[in-house]
């Protein structure tokens, strides 16, 4: 028998830990025989801290678990062979929802292996596909196979793999560069934590393959800082892969030398372009370059370098070993294998789902992500982080293709999916966005640097009460204009959350603008904040903590808002018991 | 100060006391000579000092071929550094889009009031330095906050204020 724990940060962050520690304990008490191991993240955040329990070919996963709850476990079924039911989510006989309906690629291994031992990863095929290549390969042949694949980009622009890789290797020169982008920068992405934290040794494995087929020998992954747990696990692999003769000097003894370093960034969104962040690995503020010349020709320190990001990196070794045909046989036209993509939000069930390209957002949010929250009602789905944008209801039967999003005004991008329910703003959310490219932009572009600030005082005043309706058409002018004449992704897809929001939801921008009314109530200066006569109890407290004394009643008796005192904090809402202080 | 136009703007951000050089050293031993690596050496300052103090940046300057300009250019470009010392704990409000639309501003708006004090600042007795970060990866869990190192998640505005009255009196004892 054999207990798994997920300690994913997200694992880490809702008690794993301390599951871990009390199982470790109850299983020492008992003198049990039971190894007990960590692993990375299943992909089911929404019921962390999970742990599965090993027995034979029988698998139970069980999710909510606490330490007292961990305690019952080890009781009833590790040492009475009593599974406890109650805290089962599912087992492998009977799947649930969320994982029957994944199609597991990149993510194959992430929460069943243990992420910190090399055999592990070694004992599921790990490490077969880079001796495959090394020894019975040729690069051509390599970068032949991903083409046949069909493997795009999934850091955001698609773009196809082989040719980024045999751009680099046609390039003259020796010295050159294997770069993993792993600055996740877009606020609701995370699968390259993920991946990195659960299986480390799938990236470096697709980036020595990446190595040899464009002949490179020294790579590096630029990791966020905000991503401590990942930086530790992926050190800890690269010595076990040295170690191994993985990595390193002459691997498994045929000739091959590579060698793999980290670069921490330090917190620049515009990193995420690949020439800002190349910029960055070199020390400098992280300014894009003009391209051409494309890194592929003349990239870190001027030398020919491929950039990809991790998930894209993470399926190589699949596509080598399963073959190429095998990975081009999933996903729908011109975007093949699958794409991991990360769930928040409004949504029931959050977390990571990797899926095959083609399915409709409709099936994903509902069939795997299980539907809104408190099963309000469905508004919006973001997509694409701050360079994509929202998709309305209508749009939900939309297959996950590059192609097709790129049609709504959405993009794939990064894999982020954020579910937006009636209770949120969407001029809001949009003045959110804005808020955060125009903080992000680097300042190199004018139309980058200008345009966002002035699109964002657009947005603010509209939210103000204070729009009209030349400012929408103002707001698309100049977002078109951003789009032109910017150097850098960063700027041309800053006006995306704008350009979809004006298209799709437009009526909201003009319930704002002609009827100074927020639909979805968050816009605070439209709000009027009333007391309900008939549900105020007279508590008084709504009274003491209103920051205006705006609020005017006697003990047991209906309370009042003196609305012209009234600066709209929303105090008296939040801390009412009674639900009597209402919002129109 | 600045030679040419004798402005006093810049110092303005930056705060000059008293520190122990020599914790510097080894940093400028290991990646002195390196080309491309004034990020690193910054990252290593700041794990020193907590912060970037202004002798360490110009003894940087002085001891690396990078100019002070150069320094305070990437020292101000990227969003990990600071040129200020923080508190003993430092409090990262995440408002990346999953904790915007899970109600992260009046988390924010409650961790403030609880404190005292806006983004970016540090509270009077030194214990709490609250910074707002655009995505702390924890989507699932959101809204969140981050204090030192360690993540707390599904906030609401009175449990963040609980989180944070529990440090304090943990800090006490």
């Amino acid at each position: 028998m054999k207990v798994l724990v997920g300690l994913g940060s997200c694992g880490i962050a809702a008690g794993g830990k301390k599951v871990l520690q009390s199982i470790t304990d109850s299983i020492e008490k008992n003198n049990l025989d039971i190894t007990i191991e960590p692993t990375g993240c299943v992909g089911m955040c929404f019921y962390e801290p999970l742990i599965d329990i090993i027995d034979g070919d029988k698998k139970y996963t069980y999710g909510h678990v606490n330490a007292k709850i961990a305690e019952q476990i080890v009781e009833s079924h590790l040492i009475n062979g009593q599974p406890l039911d109650e805290y089962i989510i599912y087992t492998n006989e009977k799947p649930d929802a969320y994982v029957k309906n994944q199609l597991k690629v990149a993510l194959e291994n992430c929460g069943i292996i243990n992420p910190e031992k090399i055999e592990d990863y070694i004992n599921v095929g790990g490490y077969k596909a880079l001796e495959k290549v090394l020894k019975s390969m040729t690069p051509e042949e390599v970068i032949e196979d991903i083409k046949i694949s069909g493997l795009r980009g999934r850091g955001g622009a698609g773009f196809p793999t082989w040719f980024k890789w045999d751009a680099a290797r046609k390039s003259p020169g020796n010295e050159k560069y294997v770069v993993c982008n792993a600055d996740e920068g877009d606020p609701g992405a995370f699968m390259d934590r993920s991946v990195i934290e659960g299986d480390p040794h799938k990236l470096i494995e697709g980036m020595i393959i990446c190595g040899y087929a464009m002949g490179a020998s020294h790579g590096v992954v630029y990791c966020r800082a905000e991503y401590p747990l990942a930086i530790e696990r992926l050190n800890l692999a690269m010595e076990q892969a040295i170690e191994k003769n993985y990595l390193g000097e002459n691997i498994l003894g045929t000739g091959f030398n590579f060698d793999l370093r980290i670069k921490m960034g330090a917190g620049a969104f515009v990193c995420g372009e690949e020439t800002a962040l190349i910029e960055s690995l070199e020390g400098k503020r992280g300014m894009p370059r003009l391209k051409p010349p494309f890194p592929a020709q003349s990239g870190y320190w001027r030398k020919p370098t491929n950039i990809n990001n991790v998930e894209t990196l993470a399926n190589v070794s699949w596509i080598i070993s399963h073959g190429p045909e095998k990975f081009a046989e999933i996903g729908k036209d011109k975007s093949k294998g699958t794409k991991v993509f990360a769930l928040s939000g409004k949504i029931k069930n959050g977390g990571l789902a990797e899926i095959p390209m083609g399915m409709t957002l409709r099936e994903i949010i509902y069939d795997i992500g299980g539907g809104i929250k408190e099963n309000k009602k469905f508004k919006a789905v973001q997509l694409g982080g701050p360079s994509g944008g929202c998709l309305p209801e209508s749009l939900l039967d939309t297959p996950v293709t590059y192609e097709d999003l790129n049609k709504t005004g959405a993009i794939v991008g990064s894999g982020g999916m954020v579910v937006m329910d009636e209770t949120t703003c969407i001029v809001d959310v949009t003045k959110f966005f804005l808020n955060f490219t125009c903080n992000e932009s680097c300042g190199k572009c004018t139309y980058c640097r200008v345009g966002t600030k002035r699109m964002l005082q657009i947005l603010e005043k509209i939210t103000a009460g204070n729009g009209t309706m030349e400012d929408l058409d103002e707001l698309e002018e100049l977002a078109l204009s951003v789009k032109d004449g910017s150097l850098c992704g960063l700027g041309q897809t800053a006006p995306n959350p704008i350009l979809t929001s004006l298209k799709y939801f437009r009526d909201e921008y003009i319930a704002h603008i002609v009827d100074k009314r927020c639909p979805a109530k968050k816009c605070t200066a439209l709000l009027t904040y009333s007391i309900n006569k008939d549900k105020c109890t007279g508590c008084t407290l709504c009274s003491r903590k209103c920051p205006v004394n705006a609020i005017n009643g006697t003990l047991k008796n209906p309370h009042e808002i003196n609305q012209e005192l009234c600066i709209k904090c929303g105090n008296c809402h939040s801390v009412c018991r009674f639900d009597a202080v209402e919002i129109i | 100060m600045c030679n040419n136009c004798k402005s006093e703007e810049i110092y303005k951000d930056i705060i000059d006391e008293d520190i122990d050089i020599s914790l510097l050293f080894p940093v400028i031993e290991k990646y002195g000579k390196v080309k491309g690596s004034l990020i690193n050496i910054l990252q290593a300052t700041q794990d020193i000092y907590g912060y970037l103090p202004l002798q360490a940046l110009n003894y940087i300057a002085d001891n690396t071929e990078n100019k002070r300009s150069v320094i305070y250019g990437v020292a101000t470009f990227y969003t990990q550094f600071r040129l200020k010392p923080i508190g003993k704990y430092l409090i990262l409000q995440c408002h990346g889009t999953a904790c915007h639309v899970n109600g992260s501003k009046e988390v924010s708006k409650a961790i403030c009031e609880e404190l005292n004090i806006e983004p970016g600042q540090t509270t009077e007795d030194g214990l709490f330095t609250l910074e707002d970060v655009s995505c702390l990866g924890c989507c699932s869990l959101a809204p969140v906050i981050m204090i030192n190192g360690e993540a707390y998640g599904n906030l609401t505005p009175s449990e963040a204020v609980k989180v944070i009255r529990n440090i304090r009196k943990e800090d006490i004892a």
